[in-house]
């Protein structure tokens, strides 16, 4: 294997892996802010990439341009969730842990359904998107532009985040709840605004990962599926609730996807990523930099 | 005022008190187990013979998970690993070694128990959500590897032979559905039996103990990890034996049937729905769940059209929000414990 071919590997496993880390980055703001895991994440994405493909169908933009758009739709969907759903399962007297576990599969259930409803199982793509199926040479390599640009918007998206965590008053009413949901009552904070706010922002950051995917990715009820896969294993690999460990952890698993994927056929692709995540927490149990 | 307290029980009376619930909750058991038998007297159609058999196989697979998940409250969603095992073992000895369904069966029971606690050995220091992650992340990586094992048939699967009909291989004419019924109900028995002599035995206690609160457990000297291997093993002891009568029963098997990560949603959700850690909740969530979702499949689902999947999830996300002990505490008497 030449030098080129593997700055070539690294450096796709590199972007996919900024995408990747978008995806999951959601997932861990919610688990750390109220201990919940959405599993229904991946329908999350998989409407993301619908309204995407829908909006460019409506306006005839591209999904880059949309992007905003598309975040907005799904905020509101993980805010409704959050209002519909997990609000109430916070309130179960028996088996909390389980209620939330089944309340957010139910619903990822009826959303896979209603998108077979509405959208048919048909596999769709975005048509003829600006960026699709182009690739830009550097220094002997090729990256593909989605990617690319998906990475960029993935870095953007994380220093945005940092930035409202650390610089915003809405910042610290969310680590102020994620650190007791019960005190902030006394100093006037809402928490059930903070918790709302806080799933719209999560499925917001994957509405974005969404429209990026859809660029290049085909389209179907059943697509989040897949994804949420690697976004969980993103998620207890960097420590849940994390959003540094899930940048790091998207990152990794990116890299060794992609390195997977030259060794072995591609049907083994994911073993890789899994063998990783089993090693990682076997050895801290909580993940890179989950807190003990 | 004396007259105003109850008198303390005698601890003779109190245990007379208990072996004759226990007695009742027995009876009851052989009633409910008398009536499916009798069943195919009155429904002779093929196809609702298909869904008794179905719904008695999820009961059986539902009370089987909810001794772990239940039980001992270790939300697993990876037991299609454990119905994959005895699948393909019984499979592959029956189809390459001419090996008895039988036999395959508990080679298949036993195999999957020995990974449950091979795996249990590293799983079982992860807490909440980090164990059930753990565990579709096996059962997923298994079903990879399984995919990819080319010895025993990868994607495409291993269909089993035709044969005449036979009790010793368990093969029997499609539109003949009965020794399947019968096998089906066994199996439910089986897995009730276990649980129902299980939960007041001392395991039983330690893992209510363990789910309820594993510190203050532990400091009473229950042995926790213990617990939850031998909670985990008997648990995928019996998903394997499972998986072996749906191999021998649908006659071919590829990982996509066995191992989906779906089929573990499938096991978990009658105990939620019936209520999870009970005798008979596995039991009552099968018999609502499978009919319905096999009757909205196939009068509203065709053509993909979804509709069976909204009100499967509808009704999953409606018991876990309204009811979390399940709808079987519809039937107990027992007061709602005070948060």
């Amino acid at each position: 294997m030449t030098l080129q071919s593997i700055v070539q590997i690294l450096a796709s496993g590199l972007l996919m892996g900024l995408i990747y880390a978008l995806i999951a980055v959601g997932l861990s703001l919610i688990f750390g802010l109220m201990d919940v895991v959405n599993f229904a994440h991946g329908e999350f994405l998989m409407l993301a990439m619908y309204a995407s493909f829908g909006l460019v169908a409506l306006t005839a933009l591209d999904p880059i341009v949309l992007m905003p758009v598309i975040a907005a739709v799904l905020f509101t969907v993980g805010a409704l969730a959050y209002v519909g759903v997990v609000r109430l399962a916070m309130r179960a007297r028996a088996n909390l842990g389980m209620v939330q576990i089944f309340a957010t599969f139910g619903l990822a259930i009826v959303i896979r359904g209603v998108s077979q409803l509405l959208f048919t199982p048909d596999y769709r793509n975005v048509p003829n998107v600006w960026l699709g199926g182009r690739t830009i040479p550097v220094g002997g390599i090729y990256l593909p532009v989605p990617q690319l640009a998906g990475g960029l918007v993935s870095i953007l998206a994380f220093l945005g985040l940092w930035l409202l965590i650390t610089r915003t008053d809405f910042g610290k009413a969310l680590e102020a709840t994620r650190e007791d949901a019960g005190a902030v009552a006394l100093v006037g904070i809402d928490k059930n605004r903070v918790f709302t706010i806080g799933w719209g922002l999560g499925a917001a950051l994957v509405g974005i990962a969404g429209a990026i995917l859809s660029i290049f990715y085909y389209i179907h009820p059943d697509v989040g599926l897949p994804f949420a896969l690697i976004a969980y294993v993103t998620v207890a690999l960097g420590g849940f609730g994390s959003v540094f460990g899930a940048l790091a952890a998207g990152l990794l698993v990116g890299l060794v996807e992609a390195m997977t994927a030259t060794i072995l056929p591609p049907s083994l692709k994911s073993i890789g990523i899994y063998g990783l995540y089993l090693l990682v927490v076997f050895v801290r149990p909580r993940g890179l930099f989950g807190s003990l | 005022m004396a007259t105003g307290l109850a008198i303390p029980q005698s601890g003779k009376d109190a245990a007379s008190a208990f072996d004759r619930k226990r007695r009742l909750k027995l009876l009851t058991g052989l009633a409910v187990a008398a009536a499916v038998a009798c069943l195919p007297l009155v429904v002779t159609d093929v196809y609702a013979q298909n869904i008794i058999i179905l719904t008695l196989l999820y009961a059986a697979l539902s009370q089987s998970w909810n001794i772990l998940g239940g039980y001992c409250g270790q939300i697993s969603l990876g037991h299609a690993l454990y119905f994959g095992t005895g699948a393909y073992a019984t499979t592959i000895l029956y189809t390459k070694f001419g090996v008895l369904p039988w036999f395959g069966m508990i080679v298949g029971g036993v195999v999957a128990a020995a990974i449950a606690l091979a795996l249990g050995y590293q799983l079982f220091r992860l807490a909440g959500h980090y164990f059930s992650i753990a565990t579709i992340v096996i059962a997923e990586a298994g079903l990879v590897l399984v995919n990819n094992w080319d010895w025993a048939g990868a994607a495409t699967g291993i269909q089993w032979p035709f044969v005449p009909d036979s009790w010793a291989v368990l093969q029997f004419n499609p539109r003949n559905k009965l020794p399947y019924i019968y096998i089906a109900l066994a199996f439910a028995s089986i897995t009730w039996l276990t649980t129902f002599s299980i939960e007041t035995s001392r395991w039983g206690y330690w893992w209510r103990a363990v789910k309820d609160n594993a510190d203050a457990a532990e400091s009473l000297g229950v042995m926790i990890f213990k617990s939850k291997m031998a909670a985990a093993a008997i648990s995928a002891f019996f998903t394997a034996i499972g998986g072996a009568f749906f191999a021998a029963f649908v006659q071919y098997i590829d990982p996509e049937s066995v191992m989906n990560f779906q089929l573990s949603l499938l096991m978990a959700l009658p105990a939620v729905l019936g209520g999870i850690g009970t005798l008979w909740g596995p039991a009552v969530g099968a018999a609502i769940l499978i009919p319905l979702t096999q009757v909205t499949r196939s009068y509203l689902g065709g053509s993909g059209q979804g509709i069976d999947l909204i009100v499967y999830g509808l009704l999953v996300m409606v018991v876990a929000l309204a009811k979390p002990e399940g709808l079987s505490s519809l039937f107990t008497s027992r007061k709602a414990p005070r948060a």
